[in-house]
């Protein structure tokens, strides 16, 4: 499998550790989104066949966070972005 | 009785060694020091002017550029890698911190790496056998991150004979053999 990193170009899976769902990235706030919301960021994952958004760690090249769109049915990858981008997108600070 | 010390290589000797197998040449390099360079964040104005006054190179991605004394390649957004001579710039921490102050995160790295630099007969078919990066359609000065055997190392290419390779420097002598055995098998 190669992932077309946004910076690097084309890099094999080798390189990179996956994380999970990107959805990691929206920690909500432990003091005030209640136990309900902290437990599901923890514990529920979704389970898609189709399009997943995961997060990927280029430990062996740049060591960059990304976002990876990934058909679980064919592996195809349909899109790769950095995840500050992702992050600064939402409103993020970094 | 005085002791007196003496630092070793990463090989565990004295002096830098020299390896070679057939045109091949493998030459460890204790002449250069290594610190690694990150911008803090709003600081890109006078992170640029500090690295333009000390006359140090800030590469693009994937690139290695060489300055009158320091050079540098890039390591991830905003993050390089330095180096200079051993000789004069052995604590180049000191050097490069009066001038970047509190735009940048600079950390030391020398001794973390050990540096073979690989040299002699053209390389593509040494390196087609180590790592993931095709060396033969790569751009002299290209310079990444990638893995040789499970040893995650930093390469350089000069030119099509000869690559700077940074590894982790307790592995040192893991990554030689790595080497050797693949010249081995080439020539």
């Amino acid at each position: 499998m190669i992932i077309n990193h946004p910076i690097l170009g084309p890099r094999d899976a080798q390189e990179f550790v996956y994380l999970g769902d990107a959805n990691l990235i929206n920690r909500p706030d432990g003091m005030t989104a209640g136990i309900e919301a902290f437990h599901d960021y923890l514990y529920n994952r979704d389970n898609p066949a189709g399009a997943h958004r995961e997060l990927w760690y280029h430990e062996q090249g740049d060591r960059s966070w990304l976002v990876v769109t990934r058909n679980t049915l064919t592996h195809e990858i349909l899109k790769v972005e950095l995840a500050r981008d992702v992050a600064k997108a939402q409103g993020r600070s970094k | 009785m005085a002791n007196t010390w003496k630092s070793l290589t990463a090989l565990g000797h004295e002096e830098a060694q020299v390896v070679a197998i057939g045109p091949y040449q493998i030459t460890e390099r204790c002449d250069v020091v290594l610190a690694s360079l990150a911008l803090r964040r709003g600081q890109d104005a006078a992170f640029a002017a500090a690295a333009h006054k000390l006359g140090l190179p800030l590469p693009s991605a994937s690139t290695h550029a060489a300055g009158p004394v320091f050079s540098a390649f890039w390591a991830t957004p905003e993050m390089w890698f330095v180096e200079a001579d051993f000789a004069s710039h052995e604590d180049i921490v000191a050097h490069l911190k009066p001038a970047f102050g509190e735009a940048a995160s600079i950390t030391e790295q020398t001794d973390a790496w050990v540096r073979f630099d690989v040299t002699g007969a053209p390389l593509a078919a040494l390196f087609e056998r180590l790592t993931n990066l095709d060396l033969s359609s790569l751009p002299d000065g290209f310079a990444s991150r990638t893995v040789i055997e499970h040893l995650g190392v930093y390469l350089i290419r000069r030119s099509a004979s000869a690559v700077v390779l940074y590894g982790p420097r307790s592995s040192a002598q893991g990554l030689l053999h790595a080497l050797e055995v693949t010249a081995k098998s080439v020539i």
